[in-house]
């Protein structure tokens, strides 16, 4: 019951943040400061998660395709294959819970803390409008990172294989091999739900936070559990339904 | 002014405010105090709108919240200022943004016209060589202004004062609560203050409500409330060691 009522909870914050708008000038501030505090300054931790990530997936697919009958481009094909179903997309969007989804419930959580979203309420202010639409908006660009960490991503193996001896035309070749435009559109449905997952997920857990500055903490942790948890989940069931 | 009738509020079977009845004078500065745990927050919440009163009525300059639906509750709202226990300013922007929030949120002025109304409303609190700062570069009284002029901002018919002077020493608690006094007389609002500090309930307590685990037990003036012989008050009034001793003195 405790969770159904969460559930409950979480749809209906969802709903509210589109409703009672604040003004267009306000919102368009707000939503490009969290398009840089989210997005834009995220940039740089998934560019060299993925660089040296996608070196050792073909690292260790190299290390598992010694027999010399096996073609060398496989490598490329199976970096590229790790990369864009399921490491750029899913894997990413697990380290963006803990560095994203963190920094939205403690900024949250602490203006519930300090009573700034009571001062919200008292003038007249929809403070879920006003706190959370602008992050919904400003995830909505979360698949411009996750394209950035698959080309780094892939990069990084291309380099990886490069200093291992492998030639680089087999890489490449790799990388073309046998390529399915559909899998893209799977990576991007999924990143797109992610987004949608990373920003309130953490939202919900800040905005409805009780007690001091402890429990902002406890909050943090608990936010980044159920936000890991239900990114593994729904790619589970979008996997299901669109791969199987 | 504001009239509550037989206001009933209720948390999980545990009644919190319990048919309090009384009326909160326009210019005035009316003090609601008791023990912590009274229900004095409780209370402030239910006339702010914050909670919804599980029973009873509250009446601004005549309307009644029964009569309400929701958007006139929310321009009850933009006609209400509220100075929280903790200042409640946001540690993002700077004084004059903190006190230009509400005007650029809710009004429709220019931004010369509402920096200018922001300008006035610091000043009113002399702090004009603060303007630029952040919170957290000012001082606990000084947040308290900010918030004061963030809350008369708007012009409000109805200011909410919650501890205003918690956590001040007294010499700048008894600054706050002239401040408060001086700005309901000069702009004659109904100012409601939740308070256990004794010396605001001598300095600017023109009306007293005392509660009692959530009851109203006394009501009168701070003239009043140090000649009544209601046990509960005189307990509270004089429950420290040095207004004993004034007692004594008297």
């Amino acid at each position: 019951m405790f969770y159904l009522s969460d559930i409950g909870k979480y749809f209906i914050m969802i709903k509210m943040s589109f409703f009672k708008p604040s003004k267009w000038k306000v919102l368009r501030k707000l939503i490009f400061k969290e398009i840089n505090d989210l997005i834009i300054e995220s940039i740089p931790i998934v560019a060299i998660l993925s660089f040296f990530i996608g070196a050792v997936i073909s690292i260790q697919t190299a290390l598992n395709l010694s027999s010399p009958f096996i073609s060398k481009s496989l490598i490329g094909f199976a970096t590229r294959q790790s990369v864009i179903l399921e490491f750029a997309p899913t894997f990413m969007s697990i380290i963006m819970a803990g560095k994203v989804g963190s920094y939205i419930t403690s900024s949250i959580g602490t203006m519930r803390v300090t009573e700034q979203i009571d001062a919200l309420e008292v003038m007249g202010i929809n403070p879920l409008n006003y706190l959370v639409f602008p992050k919904i908006v400003a995830l909505l660009f979360y698949p411009f990172v996750i394209t950035i960490s698959m080309f780094v991503a892939i990069f990084g193996g291309f380099l990886a294989m490069t200093f291992a001896g492998v030639p680089s035309e087999a890489f490449i070749s790799g990388i073309q091999m046998e390529f399915e435009p559909y899998h893209i559109v799977y990576a991007y449905i999924k990143t797109f739900l992610f987004a949608i997952i990373l920003a309130t997920v953490p939202s919900y857990h800040g905005f409805y936070m009780k007690g001091g500055a402890l429990e902002v903490g406890k909050a943090s942790t608990l936010s980044f559990v159920w936000t890991s948890i239900i990114i593994i989940v729904v790619n589970f069931i979008i996997t299901q339904l669109l791969l199987s | 002014m504001i009239e509550i009738k037989n206001i009933i509020k209720s948390f999980n079977e545990s009644t919190i405010v319990n048919n309090v009845s009384t009326t909160f004078l326009k210019g005035k500065t009316n003090l609601i105090i008791g023990q912590s745990g009274s229900g004095k927050t409780v209370l402030l919440k239910c006339l702010l709108g914050l909670h919804t009163p599980d029973s009873g009525e509250i009446i601004y300059d005549g309307v009644s919240n029964k009569k309400m639906n929701d958007s006139s509750k929310t321009l009850l709202r933009r006609e209400m200022g509220m100075v929280f226990q903790g200042s409640a300013l946001f540690d993002s922007m700077t004084v004059i943004e903190n006190v230009m929030f509400p005007l650029t949120m809710l009004s429709d002025k220019n931004d010369e016209e509402i920096r200018e109304k922001a300008e006035i409303a610091i000043q009113r609190v002399e702090l004009e060589k603060a303007y630029d700062k952040l919170p957290s570069e000012l001082s606990g009284g000084m947040q308290k202004r900010v918030a004061i002029a963030r809350a008369i901002v708007m012009n409000p018919k109805y200011l909410f004062c919650d501890e205003p002077n918690s956590g001040l020493d007294p010499r700048t608690s008894i600054i706050i609560d002239k401040l408060i006094q001086e700005i309901t007389k000069e702009f004659n609002i109904t100012t409601i203050i939740n308070s256990h500090d004794m010396n605001s309930v001598m300095e600017i307590g023109e009306k007293i409500i005392f509660l009692v685990d959530g009851e109203k037990n006394w009501e009168g003036t701070n003239k009043e409330i140090f000649k009544t012989t209601n046990q509960s008050v005189t307990d509270f009034v004089y429950s420290s060691e040095l207004l004993k001793k004034v007692k004594q003195y008297l």
